[in-house]
Order: structure tokens, then C-alpha cells, then sequence
């Protein structure tokens, strides 16, 4: 054999290991949970079946729905607020903090506790909102509450308050490339054509940034659309959202064909965010040449 | 897939921007920016500032106002059979899945750079999908995968777990950073008669060694602390979020504060090294 053909041989057999790991752990199962979603659940776990039942179920249990709705709901105010916090910290970096150790530093400050143990961001989270936790005793000590109030935990706005602390970064990392992607001969240039700071600001440098925007809130929605710790740990009885109803469904309530049909409406709805956002980005991206 | 952005680009960018001269003139809005940073950050590590706290306050409660230091919870924790199995077990976990990560993923991201074939296009969208993709649509399909092979779960069925969420990462820092190599300096190396795995020890390997390092950290913690895949896949043996996950039913104890002051320091420790070995690399290669 030539040293060439060899080569391409070496090449090929390079490639076949990740082809094949990624064809048996992610395409072979989501394969696999396809199929099952269309089964049937029968005592001890399921039969195969092709019927629709399970994916019918999502649209007609009210309670289905309505967990899919709140998921929504939830998903989205995390991502908004999330946006709310981000991009103004992004901006500041970018624009106004000067020194570039400073600004290095802020920025590794704020994307480190990414990486660090997302059980106990969100677990700590519980110990400060509790009843007995630290707001509350310190409301009560400082005297503005009488005694600890129930309501700060275990509901929507202690699972909006964890998911987002959570996925802040998230959010923040997309938006500050795209900014400092931005030329700042734009900026001179609009300021010397006399556009205020404002008008600068909602004309160049916020639809520069749409791709960061974008990628963040596709970031935040998708990951907390899936979330099921947050929600077993601080979300209450109006707090469950969809990933624990195919968790209790691979669990106590032991129906595989339907927690499979809800991972697929799950993995449906990610990609679609994706393929949107993708869309939107390319929309959004302005040829700087 | 234009929306991973692996952090150590980020760090190369923000090395590369200039100190810029600061304005002269008042600016409120910079300074009103500036506080809003500040409360962010403040928030941001609220949080951990508690679980550090209370995990030498004297009180089996988590509330104020704080009683005696104490380091009872760190001799409980130490001193505790259980957890110190699941620490011991997810150490375990955390390298393997590392390790099979790393090999993958590195092909992966030279399989993208460098060669065509069918079905590339899918490949690549398929292998960073765990990168946004919720953890727990990657653990039960994984089950439902374990469950048609006939496998028992076990640590080693978490370890593939980790390794299938985590190939993303060691994909896109990988090959951001072959990118931006050089190929002529492989090709000089080819001209000088170097043989192809040569050339890839002497030559490509030191280029990319931040990236594989850097990657190989952040691939550690998260596999440490991972927890929507691993519920999913683990069998009788308990890895140590899943240990703390457990115990959370049951009710807080302080003792989870120690823990988790320890596992948070020796998280942000490995990232920072991290951190440091890629900036350091940057400047290598710059000179």
C-alpha cells in the first residue's frame, strides 16, 4: 500500500471512534426512547405498540398541560431576567471599565461558579430562603418582620430567583463576545454624526449585539426548560415543572412510553430553539467586512 | 454550532483588547453601571459566602444570627462512612470519564478540522448538542440504551453517561484551538522528514496542550458535580451529589455546608489553575 492510501486509512479509522461512539450513545438512544413513545405501558413496563396515546396525553391531561405552560412561563421569565441582569454587566465590561486586568478579572469572577457544583448553588439557595433560613431571621431580627414568613420558598419565585442565579453566566458570556466584537470606530462615527449616547446605544450597539442576545437566551431557556433539581429542591407543589414528571415517570410511576414521549416533546422544542436561533442569528449578524 | 464559546477563547480576546485610556469627564451612567455590577457580583457569590459561613457555625440550623465557630461539621463530614465512599467513587467517576472525554473528543475535533466524510455535518451538530441539550433528555436516553443492551447500571455506565455530556467541551475548546494553528509549521515538519505521529507528538501536541489541559480541568469538575445524568444512571453505588441529593429529602444538615464549602474550594481552585495555565500558554505563544 502507497504511503498515501495509508494514510487515508489511518484517517478513516481515526474518525470511525467518535462516528461510532456518537452513533451508539446519542443517536442509537435517542432512537431507542423514539420508539418506545409510541409503546404501550403494561404491567411490569411496556409492550410495543404504534399508537399516538402517549403524545395525545400531552395535549389533552390538563395536568400535562399545564405543566408544560408553567415550564414555558418559567423558562421564560429566567431567561429575561437573566438578560436583564447580564447584558448591563457585559456593557459595563466592555465599555467601561478600562483597565483590562480589571476587566479580565471580573470577568473570569463572574463565569468561575459556572463550574462550580450546581447541586449546592441551588441547594444554598433553600438554607437562605427557608423559614428558618438567613432572610428570614434576618428580617426578623432586624425587626421588619414580625415572625419568619413561609412565603419566600418552595414556589415560582424561589425557583425563578435559583434558576437564575444559576444561568447568569450563561447569559453573560454570549452577550459580552458580541460586544466586544463591536468596532468602536461605529461608536466615534455615530457619535461624531451627532447621535446622542442613547441614540447610539438603541441604533449600533444594541442590534450589534442581537447574536449574543440570542445565543444566551438560547442558552438559559433551553437549560432551564430542563431543569428538574431546582425544582425538587426549592420549587414546592406549583413549582414542578416538566423534566420531573418524566423523572417520576422513569421512577414511581414507572410508565417508560410516556416519560420517553415527554424527553422526546423535550428534545423537539431544544432543537427548535436552536434551529430559531440560529436563524436569527445569521439575521442578525451585519456584514462588518 | 456558532453558540458554544469556550471560555479559554474568551480569555485569549480579552488578553488581546489594549488598555484603552480612561475618559476624562464625569460619567454617571458608567458609575451607575458600574454599582449594578457590583450588586451582580455581590449576588452572584452570596450563596457560596453562606455555605462558607455556616459551615462553622455552631447551629444545627441555617440561621442568623450566627452562634460559636465550630469545625464539627468538617469532623462529622470527615468522619462519615457514606460520604466519604460517594467522594471516593466520584473521584473515580470524574477520572475515567475524563480520560475517555479527552481521547474522544480530541479525535472528534480533529475529525471536524480535518477530514470529510458523509454524515459530517450531523456528526457535528450531534457531538456539541450535550452542550445546551438538558441533562436529563442525555440520561434517560442512555437508559433506554443501557436497558435494550441488557446492562446493569453501575459507576461504569455513569462514566459513559459524563463522557457523551461532556465530549462538547473537549470538542469545542479542541478545535477552536486547531483553528488557529499554523498548518504550515506541520508541513515544515513534514518536509524535514518527520514521520506523521511525529509530527503530531513534537509539533501539534505542544500547540494544542493548553487546550487539552484546560478542557481536561473543567471536564473534571463538572463530571465531580454532575447530577441530572448520573440519577439517571447510577445503580446501588451513590456518587457524592447524588450522596448530598439524597440527604436533601431527608432534611438540611450543616454537615452538607462542610462538604460542600470543601468540594466548592476545590472547584474553583482546579478552574483557576486552569485558567492560569491557558493565559500563561497565550503569552508563550506570543512571544
Amino acid at each position: 500500500m502507497t504511503g498515501r492510501g495509508r494514510r487515508n486509512l489511518f484517517a478513516a479509522a481515526l474518525v470511525s471512534v467518535p462516528l461510532a461512539w456518537t452513533i451508539v450513545f446519542m443517536f442509537a438512544p435517542y432512537a431507542i426512547m423514539f420508539t418506545y413513545s409510541f409503546y404501550t405501558k403494561k404491567f411490569p413496563m411496556f409492550v410495543p405498540d404504534f399508537q399516538f396515546g402517549n403524545y395525545l396525553m400531552l395535549f389533552q391531561d390538563i395536568q400535562y398541560r399545564q405543566v408544560f405552560v408553567r415550564t414555558f412561563k418559567i423558562a421564560s421569565i429566567v431567561s429575561l431576567v437573566a438578560l436583564l441582569l447580564a447584558y448591563p454587566v457585559a456593557y459595563c465590561l466592555v465599555f467601561k471599565v478600562h483597565s483590562r486586568k480589571i476587566r479580565m478579572a471580573i470577568y473570569m469572577a463572574i463565569i468561575v461558579p459556572l463550574w462550580a457544583s450546581y447541586l449546592l448553588r441551588a441547594y444554598t439557595w433553600k438554607t437562605i430562603l427557608g423559614s428558618q433560613g438567613v432572610l428570614n431571621s434576618f428580617l426578623v431580627w432586624s425587626g421588619i418582620l414580625a415572625e419568619p414568613t413561609p412565603l419566600f420558598l418552595y414556589n415560582q419565585f424561589s425557583m425563578v430567583i435559583t434558576l437564575v442565579h444559576i444561568f447568569v453566566p450563561f447569559m453573560f458570556m454570549p452577550i459580552f463576545t458580541a460586544l466586544e466584537k463591536i468596532p468602536r470606530s461605529l461608536l466615534e462615527a455615530s457619535k461624531d454624526l451627532g447621535v446622542g449616547r442613547l441614540g447610539t446605544f438603541l441604533k449600533v450597539t444594541l442590534p450589534l449585539s442581537v447574536p449574543g442576545i440570542v445565543a444566551g437566551i438560547t442558552f438559559t431557556f433551553c437549560l432551564s426548560f430542563g431543569d428538574f433539581i431546582a425544582p425538587f429542591l426549592v420549587g414546592g407543589p406549583d413549582g414542578f415543572m416538566i423534566a420531573n414528571i418524566v423523572q417520576s415517570q422513569f421512577g414511581t410511576a414507572l410508565n417508560w412510553p410516556l416519560g420517553s414521549a415527554i424527553s422526546i416533546a423535550i428534545l423537539a422544542i431544544v432543537l427548535l430553539v436552536i434551529t430559531l436561533s440560529d436563524r436569527l442569528e445569521r439575521a442578525g449578524r451585519l456584514d462588518l467586512g | 454550532m456558532s453558540i458554544a464559546q469556550p471560555a479559554s477563547e474568551e480569555i485569549r480576546v480579552l488578553a488581546d483588547a489594549g488598555d484603552e485610556k480612561p475618559p476624562r469627564r464625569r460619567d454617571g451612567v458608567a458609575w451607575a453601571l458600574k454599582g449594578f455590577t457590583g450588586l451582580v457580583l455581590a449576588a452572584l457569590y452570596f450563596p457560596i459566602v453562606v455555605l462558607i459561613v455556616f459551615s462553622f457555625n455552631d447551629n444545627i440550623v441555617t440561621t442568623l444570627p450566627l452562634r460559636e465557630f465550630t469545625l464539627d461539621w468538617y469532623r462529622k463530614a470527615l468522619t462519615n462512612e457514606d460520604m466519604l465512599r460517594a467522594t471516593w467513587n466520584s473521584f473515580h467517576v470524574a477520572f475515567f470519564a475524563t480520560a475517555l472525554t479527552l481521547i474522544i473528543g480530541t479525535i472528534a475535533a480533529f475529525a471536524i478540522d480535518r477530514t470529510e466524510f458523509p454524515g459530517k455535518n450531523v456528526f457535528r451538530r450531534l457531538v456539541v448538542l450535550p452542550l445546551i441539550l438538558p441533562g436529563i433528555i442525555t440520561g434517560i436516553s442512555m437508559l433506554n440504551l443501557f436497558r435494550v443492551l441488557g446492562f446493569n447500571l453501575s459507576l461504569e455506565t455513569v462514566i459513559l453517561g459524563h463522557a457523551t455530556a461532556l465530549i462538547s467541551v473537549v470538542v469545542t475548546q479542541v478545535y477552536a484551538r486547531l483553528l488557529r494553528l499554523n498548518r504550515r509549521i506541520e508541513e515544515a515538519s513534514g518536509d524535514l522528514g518527520a514521520r506523521p505521529w511525529q509530527t503530531f507528538l513534537y509539533i501539534v501536541l505542544p500547540n494544542i496542550r493548553s487546550a487539552l489541559i484546560g478542557s481536561a480541568l473543567i471536564c473534571f469538575t463538572l463530571s465531580f458535580d454532575e447530577i441530572p445524568v448520573t440519577f439517571f444512571l447510577t445503580g446501588r453505588e451513590n456518587t457524592l451529589p447524588m450522596y448530598i441529593y439524597s440527604t436533601l429529602r431527608k432534611g438540611i444538615t450543616p454537615e452538607i455546608n462542610a462538604i460542600g464549602t470543601l468540594i466548592i474550594a476545590a472547584s474553583l481552585t482546579i478552574i483557576l489553575l486552569s485558567v492560569w495555565l491557558l493565559r500563561d500558554e497565550g503569552r508563550e505563544e506570543k512571544r
